[in-house]
């Protein structure tokens, strides 16, 4: 628990404002939070270490936090300026720190430690759904694994629900693009991070082993719930 | 065949036993008459260049594990892949410039061209840099450098600059834009390379997390950063020294 003295900080922080948890307000701009972690930073190990969590957590997500805020302060003191190209020079930082924050804050729920249920596999109407699209469980792993290692530099790769066609689908996304800039119907399940800063002070250059080890504490419950709201 | 085959030996020779654990996959070249009939014409694929300096001497600015993965395991990667696509490629028989700039394919990438620009912009990146360097370059490049960015300083503040504000994997150069006649700094996502570009690069500096993750994490990188002395023909390598604050 020692470990995650900075990020309960925040979290009560941002409890004492009036505003939900992740979301304050300060001069009328919105700005985020760093979520706290439902689980603590050695939970998932030995398939993810707990230093590895720990920076990911308080060194990476909370960058991409504070950055998002800075540029989202930026970006409305230039709309108020009515400064055009100011407002379209923002927008990479804007998709690339508030992608890093949707793209963690979804991370962290697809995970669970073993203890917990981490790594058992989906049941319900998820279940059904993945046999149906990808012939089997196994078969599905298998193409995110793939996927994933094909990944050139640095990445997401997804299991989505494409809401419209009503089909579960395999994305992958350049680095912190966030799956709704591959369209509007895709609902992301579960994002597994292939950034070399995910996995490289345990596993180094084996990123498959990284992939391979990641479905021992993955949270299928969650995915099984976003699927079935988004679903229904 | 023979002479076709040392033409792609682009990369310069490692010096003689520089380290022990060097692998020695150069040029597997294997002549006629040889026993096995699969190897009974000439084959030749590119191989590991060893850094100009033993693997320890970056440090402590780049430890020896960072050295030993990112060029024992992450550049032999690159060149193992690329060997194994050229066994089936139309680009079997390119030199290493060539291939890069045809498989580039005008910014629509073949599969090839990811792991020939990776092994080519890592050969460059050990180049770039050499223990006990720093300072402040001379002659030639430092004259363009201070015709095209007012002085060193500048230059050295826009690289880090560019640096920083790379979103994801890639490179900084410094590079001579061809057309402009220009030096420039510019940074690239993944394995793209001013080569493909038609620009003849001076520097890099690689920016892939492989390349920092486990000296410095999240935190500061405190990198030590390098030229080529591409404009000279003494072909002398110098080291520049920069503090780059991480994103």
């Amino acid at each position: 628990m020692a470990l995650r003295t900075l990020a309960s900080r925040k979290t009560l922080a941002a409890a004492a404002r009036p505003l939900a948890s992740a979301v304050s307000a300060s001069r009328g701009v919105t700005t985020f939070t760093l979520p706290d972690l439902p689980y603590d930073y050695g939970a998932l190990e030995p398939a993810i270490s707990g230093e590895i969590m720990r920076l990911h957590h308080q060194k990476h997500h909370a960058t991409y936090v504070a950055n998002y805020n800075k540029a989202l302060e930026q970006l409305d003191a230039a709309i108020a300026k009515g400064d055009a190209p100011a407002v379209v020079h923002l927008q990479s930082a804007i998709k690339f720190n508030g992608g890093g924050h949707v793209n963690h804050s979804i991370f962290w729920n697809n995970l669970k430690p073993i203890s917990e249920g981490g790594g058992e596999p989906p049941h319900g109407k998820l279940g059904w759904a993945i046999d149906e699209d990808f012939g089997s469980f196994e078969a599905l792993v298998k193409k995110m694994n793939a996927e994933g290692a094909a990944l050139q530099g640095s990445g997401w790769v997804w299991l989505a629900l494409d809401k419209e066609a009503k089909k579960l689908s395999v994305e992958t996304t350049a680095n912190q693009d966030p799956l709704v800039t591959k369209g509007a119907n895709l609902v992301p399940l579960l994002g597994i991070d292939v950034w070399e800063h995910a996995y490289y002070l345990q596993y180094k250059n084996v990123k498959p082993d990284y992939l391979s080890n990641i479905w021992k504490v993955m949270n299928w419950k969650y995915a099984g719930e976003v699927y079935e709201n988004a679903a229904a | 065949m023979a002479a076709f085959a040392s033409a792609l030996l682009l990369l310069p020779l490692p010096p003689a036993a520089a380290h022990p654990q060097q692998r020695q996959l150069r040029s597997r070249e294997q002549r006629q008459g040889c026993r096995s009939r699969r190897y009974s014409k000439v084959v030749a694929y590119y191989g590991l260049t060893t850094p100009p300096y033993k693997l320890d001497a970056l440090e402590p600015y780049i430890s020896k594990r960072t050295v030993e993965l990112h060029w024992g395991k992450h550049h032999q990667d690159y060149v193992d892949r690329l060997n194994k696509q050229l066994a089936t490629s139309m680009f079997y028989g390119y030199t290493m410039e060539e291939l890069i700039k045809e498989a580039y394919n005008n910014g629509n990438p073949l599969p090839e061209y990811n792991n020939a620009a990776q092994v080519w912009n890592h050969h460059f990146f050990w180049e770039s840099m050499q223990p006990e360097g720093g300072g402040s370059p001379e002659g030639g490049v430092l004259q363009q450098i201070e015709k095209d960015f007012g002085s060193f300083t500048n230059f050295r503040e826009e690289f880090i600059r560019s640096a920083l504000s790379l979103l994801g994997s890639g490179w900084v150069w410094l590079a001579l834009k061809r057309k402009e006649r220009k030096l420039s700094v510019v940074h690239t996502q993944n394995a793209i390379s001013p080569l493909a570009l038609g620009d003849i690069p001076i520097i890099n500096l690689d920016l892939w997390e492989h390349a920092y993750y486990l000296d410095y994490k999240a935190v500061i990188i405190s990198f030590k950063l390098f030229r080529k002395a591409a404009f000279e023909t003494s072909q002398r390598i110098r080291v520049l020294r920069v503090n780059l604050d991480q994103r």
